[in-house]
């Protein structure tokens, strides 16, 4: 390691620990103004209670503090309506304050804009030293890597602590933690019990069929998902990713920090202050940047791989990040929209509030309309059956983006048993299945106006995907088990677009890797390295041509093999028999015949 | 019907396979290596962190007991014709009805004084690379002894960790009883580049005891003396036959087959790396020593024990490897001293890091081989090409065809064009790029 690699870390280290002081450097003091409860007994109440909680007369240390007093607030407001008389003619639950409002009138925006103090006063200082201070270490860690050899470069990933993984029972501990922790969040989150309940009824299922139907409890021991040690690193870097997504989505109120950071940004971009949002986008672009220059250092002997990761960062940096801000500035609220992003994935396209949105804007609204709609019927199944689904998964989706940059370090950790396999088959096609399910009930509601189907509230349903799809297994999951369990864990077995592209791909797609004859020798480095835990390697050695559903196309199993067996192909011929398992086969049954 | 094998390496597992697939028969294979079938070309890459052990095995364990395949982890000390029984080093013996000898190879040794000291190693076994391992701690200085694909390999998982390594090499250019001239340079110089002290035309004297059984310096015939905790030796490999010594199984080099892989005894076959052609095909060795022959030899033996015969052979020659980032391929006939009639058309990119090399009769202008460095080529399509002795202007002008390398790479096959029609001065043109619909229609597959 190099001298410059080495203050590299050291910033990127004192970098990661202010952004995460950030968060507690600031005081809060609540302006009464700031209190807006469009319920008239509601602000009242509250506005009551504030007084005998002197909640706006006192500054709070932390965003901690800060809560418990607004929730002792709030209490006393809802206590004190409670035992009052309902006024004739006004609902129970418009006149008593019901616990799931909090959520609703006490948004982060409330924090932040309490919020007081050098963030508040530095913000670009603050950015700098947080931000710019990892990124600036990042970089210093990677330019020196240009000077090293092109060529392939997983020398010691399985003796780093930061890459090696960890061994089944750590990964099914943490999944353990973290799965039923957000089944049950979730039970508290949508004050219902019925969700949390038929998805556990649903995880027991694929764990039956699984493990006893299709017979993997007998496939023991599984491959080892890790080495024996674990990487200590790796799993510090997990716990850190998935908090990071725990907070975004479901406790923004104690980093509003940041996006007071972010605020100058904001500013500039768009016009308007940084909301959570703003700061993951804009953190999302910066680290694909910076870890995209990773990828052209280790890849600089690989064209493909430039090309692509060229692809990735131009695609987050223009379609993901600056045009919607950019139309925001523009006052274009209708462009102000990643337009590569595509239902399923994009799973509040039909969504009411955005068809009416749409339908409402007039001729750009339509056409908005119209696009994602040629996106989702024509340009998956027509771009996918000519370059197969790396077309958007490795070239052009953001999840895809983040996983082949920042996520390139672990992608080694997929789990390449056949037990993965099937698992991976039940779960992304039931996310996709929910997917579409979720869907024709809401526009069944936006057509009929009646929100129950087969007893079941559709509102509901939406909210429930959101929760758990949406934020729990694209984010806390997906991204926060990179470390962990290799960098496609969503891709994998949660994104229905990718289930979507990839059923295209299986079943009618000019895709395929080509295995070049008889030169495999069965050394591992494409089943390794394959961050969708495709088992290259059990088709390679028997000559047969790939074609998976999962496969995005990102060729770095072409990329490490030593020996030139793997290519990524398009081609016409021979559709229905592309993986022919005959090739590599010495012994033809022809020339048996010919000689006994 | 009980059929033993010894050895779980590629030979004696692809016959185990095709056994399975083939017939019902008891299957056992018996190593004293691992408990599972993993790759040895592989071994590097566990030493180098880019595997663990487990990514190199190409079955996961469940495999065998799914396929009925038993394994047994013991070492064969002794095998009993006579009485078709193994005898093993623990006492106990195994009654079999026909036996596949796939026990491998072992690393040479040729008399050099301290050959069997502590921290004297080869690099072919999983227990040479646990001893690799264990005396790499620390580790300031390693030789190598020997020219050949294994030394370049231990030179480079040595370097991978930063251990500073002499590269002792008795020609006067790395492998060029192998490679040609211009690609046994172009290897030299991959190997400098790469920091390793390339000694040519040096060989080993002696290896010097630490005074605790231990190498602790080696002696070149240069008569330098280099300081060293690591001695590995890499002259090439020999039959591990040893242990057969009085079972009445004929052997010269290695174990004798004819052409069904059936030794003198009945019922007994050898395989892989240990098997000694009676009758080599033409222009073949009678010991081949690699990866693909023995897979091939390893289905053929299947074949024959399920009683549909077949005579073995492994076809056109092919073989790869890799010299640190640059990739090796080679199809047909490339020699390092050509025949009399062979000629060759040699391209190398100006950044000496890549070459084309494609050999034909002088005569008569039939393709005889390939031999690509840096550059990743069809097998299939080069096959069939020295297959039905193609022109080489017909192959130069499809040239495209059999082009591999991934997307987007620059293709190279109009340069080499260039360079044939300027010796040869013609005039002809690459009819064909890089990519799959041609080849596929060449190969009559597809609709």
């Amino acid at each position: 390691m190099t001298v410059l690699q080495k203050i590299g870390i050291g910033l990127f280290l004192i970098g990661i620990c202010v952004f995460t002081a950030v968060l507690g450097l600031d005081s809060y003091k609540l302006d009464p103004s700031a209190i807006n409860i469009s319920n008239e007994y509601h602000q009242a109440a509250f506005m009551e209670a504030a007084k005998s909680t002197t909640l706006f007369e006192q500054e709070y240390p932390s965003s901690a503090n800060f809560m418990t007093a607004l929730k002792t607030t709030f209490k006393q407001a809802q206590n004190s309506l409670a035992g009052q008389t309902i006024p004739d003619g006004v609902g129970e639950w418009d006149y008593k304050l019901g616990d799931w409002k909090f959520k609703e009138y006490f948004k982060d925006d409330i924090f932040k804009n309490a919020s007081f103090g050098t963030v508040n006063d530095n913000p670009i200082m603050w950015w700098l030293l947080s931000v710019g201070l990892a990124m600036l270490g990042g970089l210093f860690y990677i330019i020196p890597k240009f000077s090293d050899r092109p060529g392939i470069k997983s020398n010691g990933i399985f003796h780093s602590p930061m890459e090696r993984g960890l061994t089944w029972k750590w990964r099914a501990a943490l999944l353990g933690i973290v799965i039923p922790g957000i089944l049950l969040y979730g039970f508290f989150y949508s004050y219902d019990w019925f969700w949390p309940v038929v998805t556990t009824a649903f995880v027991s299922l694929i764990i039956a069929l699984v493990m006893y139907y299709q017979g993997s409890k007998d496939n023991n021991p599984q491959r080892s998902a890790g080495p024996d040690f674990t990487g200590w690193l790796g799993i510090v870097t997990g716990i850190y990713m998935v908090t990071f997504y725990v907070f975004l989505y479901w406790a923004p109120h104690y980093i509003t920090g940041w996006a007071t950071m972010f605020d100058p940004f904001s500013y500039a971009l768009n016009g308007g202050p940084a909301s959570k949002w703003f700061v993951y986008g804009m953190l999302y672009t910066i680290i694909i940047i910076v870890m995209g220059v990773r990828m052209f250092a280790k890849y600089r002997h690989n064209k493909y791989q430039l090309v692509r990761t060229g692809s990735v960062i131009f695609f987050q940096t223009a379609f993901a990040f600056l045009i919607p801000q950019i139309m925001s500035l523009l006052e274009q609220p209708l462009l102000s929209k990643d337009f590569k992003n595509i239902w399923p994935l994009d799973y509040e396209f039909f969504f009411s509030y955005n068809l009416d949105k749409l339908i409402e804007g007039g001729g750009l609204g339509i056409f908005m309309l119209v696009w994602g709609i040629v996106l989702i019927v024509i340009a998956v199944p027509v771009i996918t059956y000519f370059y197969g689904k790396r077309w958007y998964c490795s070239w052009v989706c953001g999840c895809g983006g983040l996983a082949e940059t920042l996520g390139d370090p672990y992608r080694q950790l997929s789990d390449k048993s056949l037990r993965a396999w099937k698992y991976e088959r039940w779960i992304i096609h039931g996310v996709l299945t929910f997917a579409v399910v979720m869907t024709v009930m809401t526009l069944y509601t936006y057509f009929s106006g009646n929100n129950e189907v087969l007893g079941m509230n559709t509102e509901k349903v939406r909210s429930w995907y959101s929760f758990l799809i949406g934020a729990g297994f694209a984010g806390v999951v997906g991204t926060g088990f990179y470390p962990l369990m290799g960098n496609r864990v969503w891709c994998r077995f949660g994104c229905p677009l990718s289930a979507y592209l990839g059923l295209i791909q299986r079943y009618k797609s000019r895709f395929r890797i080509t295995t070049n004859g008889g030169q495999c020798i069965s050394c591992g480095n494409c089943s390794t390295h394959c961050e969708m835990g495709i088992d290259v390697r059990s088709y390679a050695q028997k000559g047969q041509d790939i074609v998976r559903a999962s496969c995005v196309g990102c060729g770095v199993c072409s990329a490490v093999c030593p020996r030139g067996v793997l290519r990524l192909e398009n081609g016409s011929g021979d559709i229905a028999e592309r993986t022919d398992p005959i090739r590599a086969i010495h012994i033809t049954e022809d020339q048996i015949k010919l000689l006994s | 019907m009980h059929i033993a094998i010894i050895g779980n390496g590629i030979s004696g597992i692809t016959a185990a396979r095709y056994l399975r697939k083939l017939s019902d028969h008891k299957i056992t294979v018996i190593s004293a290596e691992t408990d599972h079938f993993f790759s040895r070309t592989a071994l590097m890459y566990i030493y180098m962190g880019h595997m663990r052990f487990e990514d190199t095995k190409p079955y996961e364990d469940w495999f065998w007991t799914k396929n009925r395949i038993d394994l047994k982890r013991a070492y064969v000390s002794k095998v009993d014709t006579a009485n078709k029984t193994l005898q093993f080093s623990e006492g106990d013996d195994l009654k079999y009805d026909k036996l596949i000898i796939a026990c491998g190879s072992t690393p040479n040794k040729f008399g050099w004084p301290g050959q069997d000291l502590d921290k004297v190693h080869g690099m072919y076994s999983y227990q040479d690379l646990e001893a690799m391992e264990k005396h790499s701690e620390g580790l300031k200085k390693a030789v190598i002894v020997g020219g050949g694909l294994i030394g370049i390999e231990m030179a480079e998982m040595f370097h991978s960790r930063h251990i500073p390594v002499t590269f002792l090499v008795r020609e006067n250019s790395f492998w060029n009883g192998v490679m040609p001239p211009e690609e046994s340079q172009m290897i030299n110089r991959e190997i400098l580049a790469n920091g390793i002290d390339l000694q040519l035309e040096t060989e080993l004297k002696e290896i010097i005891d630490d005074g605790n059984g231990a190498a602790k310096a080696a002696v070149t015939s240069k008569g330098e003396t280099i300081e060293c905790g690591f001695v590995g030796l890499t002259a090439g490999v020999s039959p591990n036959i040893k242990f057969l010594a009085d079972s009445g199984i004929e052997m010269t080099r290695g174990i004798m087959v004819n052409e069904f892989l059936e030794t003198n005894v009945p019922d007994v076959y050898a395989i892989g790396d240990c098997a000694n052609a009676r009758n080599p095909l033409p222009g073949r060795r009678p010991i081949e020593a690699i990866w693909y022959t023995g897979r091939m030899m390893g289905e053929t033996v299947a074949y024959n024990i399920c009683g549909k015969k077949i005579a073995y052979d492994p076809g056109i020659w092919f073989n790869s490897a890799k010299f640190f980032d640059i990739e090796y391929q080679v199809y047909g006939t490339v020699s390092a001293r050509p025949a009399e009639n062979h000629t060759s058309l040699y391209w190398e990119h100006s950044d000496g890091n890549k070459s084309i090399r494609i050999v034909f009769d002088k005569e008569n202008n039939q393709i005889i081989g390939f031999n690509l460095m840096g550059v990743r080529y069809r097998h299939e399509v080069c096959e069939k090409w020295l297959k039905d002795k193609v022109n080489v202007e017909d192959v130069l002008q499809n040239l495209g065809m059999a082009n591999f390398d991934p997307e987007f790479f620059e293709e190279y096959e109009s340069d080499v064009i260039a360079l044939y029609n300027k010796q040869a001065g013609k005039n002809l043109s690459l009819k064909k790029r890089r990519g799959l619909n041609a080849v596929l229609s060449f190969l009559g597959r597809g609709k």
